[in-house]
């Protein structure tokens, strides 16, 4: 995986990467269009965003490396240098950082020896603080490639970048498990689905404590006069 | 008050992301009565609904829709029309519709169908944040089930309607969920806010006519074809109708989404969730977001429509009710919103770029206790100076948790001068309270 990762620099894109390129191009009325999803793709097969990626989105959309390169680097989610197969992200935005995230931070800083946007030495983990990632009402949160973690502690965090570098993830709160790596969700962002939607829950607890207040409240929305099968649709469970 | 779960109703449901399950809770019966509808009677009844926008700025829904130009323009071309669903919720607290697509997708998927037939697109979009893998891959799945079940792509249910959608992953960046800059970037740029006018209904989405959505806003749209402007209207206030899906996080004892109509007071939605965690007491919440003003417990029996907010000198937003009690340092809160905003604004405009970094600037010398009261006025300077100045809502924002926590807490910004933050931080976290057992 290191290897891989640190030769990506010099690796040229493949053919078929290519051909998945226009794939994404012909999803839009114009090809530029497709530039955010080419350059998640860019990230799936090098990890981050490199020379020769920026050079094959250019040439197949005809425009300048310039011009890529400028919309490369103003999106947070582009990385220009190799990062570990999991980014671990912190959400430190004010609600998370006072409800524990700050502390998650710090602690997981000390934990790995790394600092913001460092890559443990064995290529593993890369940890970055992140900004509200909506699900506030799970705070403190910790996303792992872009896998909710919710309702962290300062224990359980230490815990999962445990088990990410002994080659044992964990199945994400909401989402599909174990968690992927990074090139993976890299894949699907770029729009190319990896079979793995029906797994994970419909939705967390915190998603449902609204809706079940409301039942054992009786309360509902008013009647329109016709029978309206969600109303009382039986419990038939989230997972 | 009566909680009244109409998005939210099936999100309990077995596989409730499936078609099967959708359907199964009445979903896509409004499609049917909807394709049997001229558009423009559909326009119609959106705007008798009362709909107002979810994305923030609560702008009529039907209304926005009436703008887009119908038929052939005076250069004898008729030009596409678009739908952009924005997905890329983003604004801190709001935390609504990446449950709703996660747990009901379809949901979102029959809106776009209604809307997008009501303006009479043929391609919609869905511009999703891209730090919520989990909720592309539901995204995906249903607009494939859709495409095979006959519901998009070519004469959806043999209406002779067609439809395309695609589902596209932005890649962070928070000036992105601002419909222009939106724009740019679902155009493959940079994402940074156009100049209005044009306004995007004349040329949004590649210079064509484009109506740009919230998630909720075009999740509420099935409901009002199916049961009608009267039952809708039966929920909320005269100006504020309907149902809306509030979000309530930080120092309470259920944190979660609870659905209701607008115009509940903040006191009836904490009471539902709980309360304060115990032993503490509410300090200061946000109505809908960090870009709108901080209230305080003096607020409580605010009526939460756009209106009642409104009046007490803030925001509903994005009904984000971020809630902190007495062990939170308002500095520190504020500090850490304004960090977000220096972070996220997209350089196009001055007072923004350079106004956001100086706020930061004071408010961290605030902390550490290095600021003197001269800097407590300089940063009300400053805010006037980005406040109706700043090219778009990004840079006014910004200025909102200042205001509203100088207004309201000056007392506790000068006692910081010289000494510095004296808050355990420990005593705000979720930990601290579940390890003293509450
Ligand atoms: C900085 C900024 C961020 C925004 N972020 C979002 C967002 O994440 N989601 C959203 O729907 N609207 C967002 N908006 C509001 C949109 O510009 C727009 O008003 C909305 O999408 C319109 O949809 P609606 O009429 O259904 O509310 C944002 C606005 C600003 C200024
Ligand atoms: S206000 Fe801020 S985010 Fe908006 S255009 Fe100006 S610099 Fe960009
Ligand atoms: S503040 Fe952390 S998810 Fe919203």
């Amino acid at each position: 995986m290191i290897e891989e990762v640190t030769g990506a620099s010099e690796r040229s894109i493949g053919p078929d990467t290519i051909a998945e390129m226009r794939t994404i191009m012909a999803r839009y009325p114009q090809p530029r269009s497709a530039l955010l999803p080419m350059l998640h793709l860019v990230q799936a097969e090098f990890g981050y965003v490199t020379p020769a990626g920026i050079e094959a989105c250019a040439a197949e959309l005809g425009i300048t490396t310039a011009e890529v390169a400028a919309v490369a680097t103003f999106y947070t989610m582009y990385k220009r240098r190799p990062i570990g197969d999991y980014h671990v992200g912190v959400c430190t935005n004010t609600l998370c950082a006072i409800m524990g995230g700050d502390a998650i931070f710090a602690a997981l800083q000390e934990h790995l020896g790394i600092g913001n946007d460092e890559t443990t030495a064995d290529g593993l983990v890369t940890l970055e603080h992140i900004e509200c990632n909506a699900a506030c009402d799970y705070a403190p949160v910790l996303m792992v490639n872009w896998e909710f973690f919710d309702d962290q502690t300062v224990q359980s965090a230490r815990d999962l970048v445990d088990r990410l570098r002994a080659g044992d993830p964990p199945d994400p709160t909401r989402g599909a498990g174990p968690v992927c790596t990074w090139r993976e969700t890299a894949r699907v962002l770029a729009g190319f689905p990896d079979g793995r939607a029906h797994e994970g829950p419909s939705a967390g607890p915190a998603s449902l404590v609204g809706l079940r207040r409301a039942r054992e409240r009786g309360d509902e929305a008013p009647d329109d006069g016709r029978r309206t099968s969600g109303q009382h649709a039986q419990n038939g469970g989230s997972s | 008050m009566t909680l009244t779960p109409v998005l939210s109703r099936s999100w309990d449901q077995k596989s409730s992301w499936t078609l099967d399950a959708y359907r199964a809770t009445d979903g896509y019966r409004a499609l049917r009565t909807a394709l049997d509808m001229a558009p423009d009677a559909i326009i119609a009844q959106v705007k008798d609904s009362g709909l107002r926008g979810r994305g923030g700025a609560g702008f009529p829904t039907g209304l926005k829709w009436g703008f887009i130009p119908q038929g052939v323009g005076p250069d004898g071309i008729e030009k596409p029309k678009y739908l952009v669903v924005n997905a890329d919720e983003s604004e801190p607290g709001t935390c609504k519709d990446i449950p709703l697509m996660m747990a009901t997708p379809h949901l979102l998927i029959e809106g776009v169908i209604i809307s997008s037939y009501a303006i009479r697109a043929r391609h919609a979009f869905i511009y999703v944040r891209g730090e919520v893998v989990h909720v592309v891959r539901r995204l995906h799945e249903a607009v494939r089930e859709a495409y095979a079940a006959g519901l998009l792509g070519h004469d959806i249910l043999g209406s002779g309607y067609d439809l395309e959608v695609t589902v596209h992953a932005g890649a962070g960046a928070y000036i992105c969920g601002e419909e222009t800059a939106l724009l740019d970037s679902l155009e493959g740029r940079r994402g940074q806010p156009r100049l209005r006018p044009p306004f995007p209904a004349v040329a949004g989405l590649y210079a064509s006519p484009t109506v740009i959505n919230n998630v909720e806003s075009i999740a509420s749209v099935p409901s009002i074809i199916d049961r009608g402007v009267d039952w809708y209207r039966s929920m909320g206030s005269e100006k504020s109708p309907g149902f809306k899906l509030f979000s309530i996080s930080g120092h309470v004892r259920h944190p979660g989404q609870y659905e209701a109509p607008l115009g509940v007071t903040f006191r009836e939605l904490l009471d539902v969730a709980g309360g304060v965690r115990n032993g503490h007491e509410l300090k200061f919440w946000t109505p809908g977001g960090s870009s709108t003003p901080i209230l305080t417990a003096e607020h409580l029996d605010t009526p939460l429509d756009f209106e009642g907010v409104a009046a007490q000198g803030s925001m509903l937003g994005t009904t984000a009710l971020m809630v902190f009690d007495e062990t939170t340092c308002v500095v520190r809160a504020v500090l850490r919103w304004t960090e977000f905003y220096a972070h996220e604004s997209c350089g196009k405009c001055t007072p923004c770029r350079e106004g956001t970094f100086w706020l930061r600037q004071i408010l961290q010398r605030l902390e550490a206790g290095h600021a003197t009261e001269v800097e407590l006025d300089q940063l009300l300077d400053l805010c006037d100076n980005i406040l109706g100045r700043s090219f778009c809502a990004l840079g006014d924002g910004a200025t909102s948790p200042i205001t509203s926590s100088l207004q309201y807490f000056r007392d506790e910004y000068v006692q910081h001068l010289g000494t510095g933050c004296w808050f355990d931080p420990v005593r705000a976290t979720v930990f601290q309270t579940s390890e003293a057992g509450a």
